[in-house]
């Protein structure tokens, strides 16, 4: 199983029976493969709820995720225009959204949308899914690619919204947001306190069950 | 009433300096014959409302191309990489909105309200500049509503009398729109006679539709292909 396959099953973990839950591109995309399609409910915001996956025999060009990759038709599934899925996302309907991130900070800041210095042209739903969900779920790499932390003590890169994540998902650790701070709640299989500590700057604490749960 | 027409509605409706609405979510729902229609009409300095500029020299990535967009509204124009080659020469203008944002700029552009305040993009740097406001000690930001002087839509069928049914994810910002243009053209696979449409499942009935024109360019799993 791959890092990102590893963060997405435990981000399926987080979700609750029948919970309306909105994927972001990327890891979260993946997510759907450790949930059981008839129980859990997935909303999309180009306009449809109750999106499952499709056989390739099956697609239809006209049925995509926001990713604007083909989807299937789950039963029960219905399609709606933009600005009322959007109604649906900013007015609190969708239960879950689970999105990637460049940076989550000590506040639960995530920046998602822009690196300064590149062209900043597209956000898409990005900050409507960041200022509405019920529950945000960050799934990401510990690390950037160049090793440099992306979980940081203060956003550098520009925000997309002042709601904080509630639960950061990564290769190496699991944080919930408690009592006005982070809170390292599991090690990843394949990692230890330690490394974690090494990679992380963003301000947190340990529970000790996290302790525990290591090696 | 509704005219039934061809892409000479193109021709007959858009002038220099319009705004312009353009349907569709990348190239689903996405009127593509209009679009084509557009890019062999002489105008110049179009603002196009639109969620992206199509794709590189595909839709409206074409008549970018052209040089005949003086602004683009939309929320992703990632998805055409010559839109910031376009916007770092001077060349273009560019006003990006959070998607919801966008959506119910047009909803509401089309439902006679000057403007909303959404808790979307408050502090970060797309509301940089603009008007907020505290409502039951929540922080909103005050967004203009949107309008256009044409809107190019798709939906899957329209009666004789300009009543338009959509398709599965090819709807999304087409039925808005249509509620917020001047003039507004849609561009349908299928024309049937009024009164055989249930009346329950037309999405935008025909007191928002002036032209309804035949597609001739469809999606299929192929791509783009002229029928």
């Amino acid at each position: 199983m791959s890092h990102k396959e590893r963060i997405a099953q435990r981000a399926a973990e987080e979700l609750s029976p029948s919970s309306i839950i909105n994927l972001g591109i990327g890891i979260p995309t993946l997510v759907a493969n450790y949930l059981d399609k008839e129980q859990y409910i997935m909303h999309t915001e180009n306009g449809m709820l109750g999106v499952t996956s499709v056989e390739e025999e099956n697609i239809d060009p006209l049925i995509v995720n926001a990713g604007k990759q083909p989807v299937g038709e789950a039963v029960g599934a219905s399609y709606f225009d933009s600005a009322a899925s959007f109604a649906m996302i900013r007015g609190s309907h969708v239960d879950v959204a689970i999105l990637g991130a460049l940076q989550v900070d000590s506040e639960g800041l995530v920046a998602n949308w822009a690196i300064p210095g590149k062209n900043i042209i597209g956000v898409g739903g990005a900050m409507d899914l960041l200022v509405g969900a019920k529950k945000i779920i960050i799934t990401t790499n510990h690390v950037a690619k160049d090793g440099s932390a992306k979980l940081v003590q203060e956003c550098e890169y520009p925000i997309t919204s002042r709601r904080r994540a509630d639960v950061i998902i990564t290769d190496l650790a699991v944080f919930h947001w408690r009592d006005e701070g982070y809170e390292l709640t599991e090690v990843m299989e394949g990692s230890n306190i330690e490394e974690i500590k090494a990679k992380t700057k963003l301000s947190y604490r340990v529970h000790p069950s996290a302790m525990q749960k290591e090696g | 009433m509704v005219q039934m027409t061809n892409t000479s509605a193109i021709h007959d409706h858009v002038k220099s300096g319009d705004t312009l609405m353009v349907g569709g979510f990348g190239l689903v729902g996405s009127p593509l014959t209009l679009i084509e229609a557009l890019t062999k009409h002489d105008v110049e300095d179009l603002t196009i409302i639109s969620n992206n500029v199509g794709e590189t020299g595909k839709g409206l990535g074409k008549l970018l191309q052209q040089g005949k967009i003086k602004k683009a509204i939309g929320s992703y124009f990632t998805s055409n990489r010559e839109v910031a080659d376009w916007y770092n020469q001077g060349k273009l203008e560019l006003d990006l909105l959070p998607q919801g944002t966008l959506s119910e700029a047009i909803r509401s552009g089309g439902a006679g309200i000057g403007g909303f305040y959404t808790k979307t993009a408050v502090g970060t740097d797309l509301a940089d500049g603009k008007e907020t406001k505290v409502i039951d000690g929540e922080t909103y930001v005050l967004e203009r509503s949107l309008k256009a002087d044409v809107a190019l839509i798709r939906a899957e069928k329209a009666d004789t009398k300009g009543n338009l049914v959509y398709y599965k994810t090819a709807r999304n910002f087409n039925p808005n729109m249509a509620t917020a243009a001047s003039y507004v053209i849609a561009e349908v696979d299928e024309i049937v006679e009024e009164g055989t449409l249930s009346p329950e499942l037309i999405a935008t009935p025909h007191l928002y539709v002036d032209a309804v024109v035949q597609s001739r360019y469809v999606l299929t799993k192929e791509g783009v292909v002229e029928r």
